[in-house]
Order: C-alpha cells, then sequence, then structure tokens
C-alpha cells in the first residue's frame, strides 16, 4: 500500500493541509486505490506548503504547494508512483534549501508518524536514553556540559553547569520543567518539534531527570499552540503505555512522570521565574533572582528549567556523543540553532545549521530575499527583545558573544525581515508598546518606564524637541536595562536604542506645529 | 424557616471541575481554561466557589483571572478573531489587515460586534510567522491572510456556523 505523507504542522494546516489530506482520501476511494495516508510534521520548507510525499520503491517524491484542486491532476499523473508533475520537488532531502543544512535536532521531522514510538524508535529515537540509562547521572551531566550545549531559549546559558547545580543539590523532591511558552514573534521551531517530533523532547527531559535525580516533569506550553499540546499529551501518553515515561522506566528502576500545562495568553511566562508562579497556578510575576531556580524552583524544589530545543539536542548529544555535538559552530557557540526565517521573506521556514552562519546567508541563500520583491531594510534578531540590524551589519556570524559584542543577541533564532516601506520609528514605539501590554508589573522600569517610553517615542514621531527628548530616551532606556528585574524591561531598550542608532532618519521628522503647542 | 439560596449553576460547574483537578491550586489555570471553554468566559459567580474549593483568597482567585489575557470576564460572540499584531505580522502589513477587519466586522479589537456575531481581539503571534500575516478563527489558524482571504475566511465561517 502505498504511503502518502502530509503533513499536520499547524503552519501547514494554516494553508490547507488538512483539506489537502481530505481530497487526498477521497479521490483515491473514487479511483478504487488503497493508500496509507499519514499526517507528519513539516520539513520547514513552509513556503512550499501543504508539502506532501510519497514512498516510492526510489525514496520519497515531494510535491508542493498543493491545493485541494491539485489533487485530482497529481492522481492523474499517477504522482502515488512518483510521476513528475508541475508541483514535484524530487526527493525532499536534495531540496537546496534542506540539502544545505545540518539536521540534528530536527532530523526526523516530517520524516515521521510524530506520535509514533515504532517511528520513532525506527528512527534512532531513545538511543540517547539507552545511553543514559547505562550511565552514572553525573556522566550523563559531563557529557552536557562537554558539548558545549548552551540555553535555547535565549539567554545561552551552559545547560551542563545548570543540570550540575541541580545534580548536586539535597532535596526530596526535584523538578524538570520545559519552557514552551514561544512567544518571540519571529519564532516556531519550539512548535514545529512539538508537533513534528515530540518525543524528541520528551527523550530529552527524560535523560535530564535521570541526570539530576528528578521524577516529576512539566511542559508550559502557551494555549496559542493547541495543536502542539494535543500533540504533545498523545506522545507522552504513547510513551507511558511503552514504558518509557513512568514507574521503571525500561526496567531502570527510574521513575519519570510528565505533565503538560496551558499557559493562558501572558508573554512574560516565558520568563523562567514568571513560569514557574504560572505551574504552581499563580499570577506570571517575576521572582528576584537569588534564589536560583536551579536550588529554589517549583514549589521551592531544586529545578532544571530549560528551553525546548535544549532539551531536544540533548538525546543527539548522548547517542552520538558529546565531540560529535561541539564539532557543530564557533568560539562559544557550539552546536546547531534552528533560525527561523520570518516576516516578509519568500522562503521562510526553519533552517537549522551550525553557529557562525550569517544573516546574510540565512537571509539571501537560504530567505531568497524579501516576500514583496523590494528591498531588505531591516531585520531582527532575537525576537521582540532583539536588536534591528540594518545591511551593513548582515555579515555578523550567528554567535552568541559576536552578537552581543554588536549590542544584539541571536536569542531564540529568529529572524524578522522587513522591507524598505518599514517606519523603524514605528518599530520603536511598539516596542516600548509590546512591554507596556506583557509587563507583570512587578519593578518599575519596566512598568512605568514602557509607558513613558511611548510617550517619548510619540514627541519624537511629532517632531517636538527632538534631540531633548532622544537624549531623554536614552536615559529612560539605560534605566530600564540597570533598573528591571527581569529581561522583559531590561532588554526592552535593545530594539528601542538599535532602531534610533542604525536608523536615525526614521527619528529626524519635521515638527507638526499643532502638535507643539 | 431559612433556607439556604440556590448556587448559581457556575459555581456547581466550577466545584465540578475544581474536584476533577483534585482540588489543587496549582491546577487554577487549567481550572480556568475548562471553565471558559464550557462556558465561553469565566463567569463572577464562578471565583468564590473555586476559592473555596483551592482553598485560596478570593483576591487570590480574581488576581489570576484578571492577570491573563486569555480569560474573558463576559460571554464572547458567536465567532472569535484573532489577528496577531507582533513584529513578523507587522513586516507583511498586518496594519492593513487590522483596519480592514475592523471596517468589515464594524468592530474595534476587544470589542464584540454590536449583533453579537464577532468578537475581535489582537494577539501576539501565533507562531506562524513564515506565513504571516497570520489569524485564528474559532481557534483555527490561517496563514498568508490578506484582506480578501480575510473576507473568504469569514464568509465560510459564518457559512459553516449554519449548517
Amino acid at each position: 500500500m502505498t504511503r502518502v505523507f502530509v503533513p499536520r504542522d499547524s503552519a501547514a494546516l494554516s494553508v490547507g493541509a488538512d483539506e489537502v489530506a481530505i481530497a487526498i482520501a477521497a479521490e483515491a476511494k473514487k479511483r478504487g486505490l488503497k493508500i496509507d495516508l499519514v499526517r507528519t510534521g513539516s520539513r520547514g520548507l513552509l513556503w512550499l506548503e501543504p508539502l506532501i510525499e510519497v514512498e516510492t520503491p526510489k525514496g520519497r517524491i515531494a510535491y508542493g504547494p498543493v491545493q485541494p484542486e491539485d489533487v485530482t491532476s497529481l492522481f492523474d499523473a499517477n504522482f502515488l508512483s512518483g510521476a513528475r508533475h508541475a508541483l514535484s520537488h524530487g526527493h525532499p532531502d536534495d531540496i537546496p534549501y534542506l540539502k544545505r543544512q545540518e539536521r540534528v535536532t530536527f532530523a526526523r521531522i516530517g520524516v515521521i508518524d510524530p506520535v509514533s514510538i515504532a517511528d520513532f524508535t525506527a528512527h534512532g529515537g531513545y538511543e540517547g536514553l539507552r545511553k543514559a540509562l547505562e550511565m552514572k547521572p553525573l556522566e550523563i551531566v559531563t557529557a552536557i556540559t562537554e558539548s558545549g550545549l548552551r540555553g535555547r531559549g535565549g539567554a545561552g546559558f551552559p545547560a551542563g553547569i545548570k543540570w550540575k547545580t541541580v545534580h548536586d543539590a539535597e532535596a526530596d523532591q526535584k523538578y524538570i520543567c520545559c519552557n514552551a511558552d514561544e512567544g518571540d514573534s519571529g519564532t516556531f521551531a519550539d512548535r514545529m518539534l512539538m508537533e513534528g517530533d515530540p518525543l524528541t523532547l520528551v527523550e530529552g527531559m527524560t535523560i535530564a531527570a535521570i541526570a539530576t535525580g528528578a521524577t516529576q516533569g512539566y511542559i508550559y506550553v502557551r494555549s496559542e499552540y493547541p495543536h502542539a499540546i494535543a500533540t504533545l499529551k498523545r506522545a507522552i501518553a504513547n510513551a507511558v503505555e511503552a514504558n518509557y515515561l513512568g514507574n521503571d522506566i525500561r526496567g531502570s528502576g527510574k521513575s519519570f512522570w510528565l505533565t503538560v500545562r496551558t499557559g493562558a495568553g501572558a508573554y512574560i511566562c516565558g520568563e523562567e521565574t514568571a513560569m514557574l508562579e504560572s505551574l504552581e497556578g499563580k499570577r506570571g510575576m517575576v521572582r528576584p533572582k537569588p534564589p536560583i531556580p536551579a536550588l529554589q524552583g517549583l514549589f521551592g524544589k531544586p529545578t532544571v528549567i530549560n528551553n525546548v530545543l535544549t532539551f531536544g539536542a540533548a538525546p543527539q548529544v548522548l547517542a552520538r556523543g558529546a565531540q560529535y555535538y561541539k564539532d557543530f559552530g564557533m568560539g562559544r557557540s557550539r552546536g546547531t540553532q534552528a533560525f527561523q526565517l520570518a516576516g516578509n521573506i519568500r522562503h521562510g521556514g526553519l533552517v537549522e545549521k551550525a553557529f557562525g552562519i550569517t544573516l546574510r546567508e540565512l537571509i539571501y541563500d537560504f530567505g531568497g530575499g524579501t516576500q514583496s520583491g523590494r528591498p531588505v531594510r531591516a531585520v531582527q534578531v532575537g525576537g521582540p527583545l532583539g536588536s534591528y540590524l540594518p545591511e551593513a551589519q548582515f555579515d555578523l556570524p550567528m554567535d552568541y558573544e559576536t552578537f552581543a559584542a554588536n549590542a544584539a543577541m541571536v536569542g531564540h533564532g529568529g529572524i524578522v525581515v522587513f522591507d524598505d516601506t518599514v517606519d523603524m520609528a514605528k518599530q520603536a514605539r511598539f516596542a516600548m508598546e509590546f512591554c507596556a501590554i506583557e509587563s507583570c508589573g512587578k519593578c518599575t522600569p519596566c512598568r512605568i518606564g514602557a509607558i513613558r517610553g511611548i510617550e517619548v517615542i510619540d514627541r519624537i514621531i511629532a517632531g517636538i524637541e527632538r534631540d531633548k527628548n532622544l537624549l531623554l530616551l536614552d536615559d529612560l532606556c539605560q534605566t530600564m536595562v540597570d533598573g528591571s528585574l527581569c529581561a522583559m524591561g531590561g532588554l526592552t531598550p535593545m530594539p528601542v536604542q538599535s532602531a534610533v542608532k542604525h536608523f536615525p532618519g526614521d527619528f529626524d521628522r519635521p515638527a507638526k506645529l499643532e502638535a507643539a503647542e | 424557616m431559612l433556607t439556604r439560596p440556590e448556587p448559581p449553576p457556575e459555581a456547581e460547574r466550577a466545584r465540578a471541575i475544581c474536584a476533577a483537578h483534585g482540588d489543587r491550586p496549582d491546577a487554577l489555570i487549567e481550572i480556568l481554561h475548562e471553565l471558559q471553554h464550557e462556558l465561553g468566559f469565566v463567569p463572577e459567580a464562578a471565583l468564590p466557589a473555586i476559592a473555596h474549593a483551592l482553598n485560596l483568597s478570593r483576591a487570590e482567585v480574581h488576581g489570576v483571572v484578571s492577570f491573563y489575557h486569555d480569560f474573558r470576564r463576559s460571554p464572547p460572540g458567536r465567532h472569535i478573531v484573532q489577528i496577531c499584531r507582533a513584529e513578523s505580522c507587522q513586516s507583511m502589513h498586518s496594519d492593513a489587515l487590522c483596519n480592514h477587519a475592523t471596517a468589515s466586522l464594524k468592530t474595534g479589537f476587544g470589542e464584540t460586534s454590536a449583533d453579537g456575531e464577532v468578537t475581535l481581539q489582537a494577539v501576539y503571534c501565533l507562531g506562524n510567522c513564515a506565513l504571516s500575516p497570520a489569524m485564528m478563527v474559532d481557534g483555527r489558524l490561517y496563514g498568508r491572510v490578506d484582506p480578501k482571504r480575510f473576507d473568504q475566511i469569514m464568509t465560510n465561517t459564518r457559512k459553516g456556523a449554519q449548517e
């Protein structure tokens, strides 16, 4: 029976993947053909979605973007045997966008049925856990440390140090928490892994649990991701049934239980201590640090908090060894990063590549420039708290330290492209507005500073006492950087000041006489 | 003889949902999600019952309900339209889409149309940033939404609701 793969990734669904799957099933039935329709994650070539694949003796053949009205002609052309068609792309692995990538964490995405344990293990899944169960907890921690893996949530803190702290802590209960509150605009890699290969995350968290002695884990997923939540819950249920989760995992004597928790539309809950409060059923108010969550985290107990992709990298580190992972990357940024090409971009999608690739390569070689066809004017890297960068900085290699040295951040790897119609003063104003909307309200520089920031930028836009107000904005930003409790208020100045620095012309407006009182 | 007033039905539902979660205070957000899923919003009358079941103060429950953007305090329209207003969608001119939406739905963001048909909300990222602008209608995600596609989606949504 011919296997036909249709993605059920949210992005694919958003452009009609379900309708295509229904049309394929109906057409096959009409023609009396038996097919096995498999729903997968997405390969990450999102501009080609819905991108369907057919299994042939010569390997898989991809077709896309497929709309329901294309289905009849696909059958007429005999796509079930991989025949040529106007939408054909040949073997998916040979599509340059995919071929040039280094898929480590995302190796299985789009290939397997996301919730099938059999599919997962047939493609190398649970190999990392199998190795981990043969090792002493400290050896697992050492492997993570030696791999150079750093937190993929944005801050880039070495994962091994965090795990070691929890490993060394004495407590009757420890927790593993996955921060899947992927709220940054321009990012969707966490969602894609949770929807397309959730068992990789489950495996990574299980490895962390065994390494640190934790027995309970939580995955905190934002409510905007209903498909990710449903897929994770099914994957976890299947893992429990196959004894990869629960008591006495695979006869090892180790136990680990995993629970999915849904956020409620608060960006701040992506901040780790606010997330802990939310997991405890409270308002997502930021906690002061110290104490660090590794010592006093969830319910006051030692807690490993990592991003989806940090846990997602752990299985490969264990399965293939720390050196394998460390060999990717540059400087102190080791391994691969899931870059997400977003916004006004022709070929938007997921690019997993070793650190060190330049923005230019990502935007032009992979992304193909803007969707609108107009020149690129600015890109925002690292989410709403990341810097806006002009063309002059596109040759910077993607590396935590290089970006930090240039007053920018790699963050979670999101890259939002803007064409030359963008008004950077408006973008700077939005950064303050977003901070005002999403601030938890605990500290003054963030809560009040953001509001004052909007007002100052409004005066600059109106051309009122420009120089004086730019100076005031600078002073305000410095106060937010120095005085905020967390990155929300502390990093909001980054997009604002980078916009002022790199695009000063947009802040030089003629005075509107009526506004000047 | 004194008779106790009947508890409001919302309170009964809230109590049942709390019990299903073992009356655990850390499950409060899950409980509120379930209640809103059933009733369309989180009614004021349910809050004292939740507070009592979870052994929290009413202020604590109110604090949580009012903190999170997801929780509605009043019934929404028949359809919930959420348009992303974050940076990635801005780069693909979501401003124009938003203007079109408010004009064609005859309602502002955070409001429900006078006929009770549609509640329009702003969201900040739906994770569909490679296919901006994005929006969600009644929990269904759409990508590459321009004003024309917006009208089609809304027509289909209304038609689907009638069938």
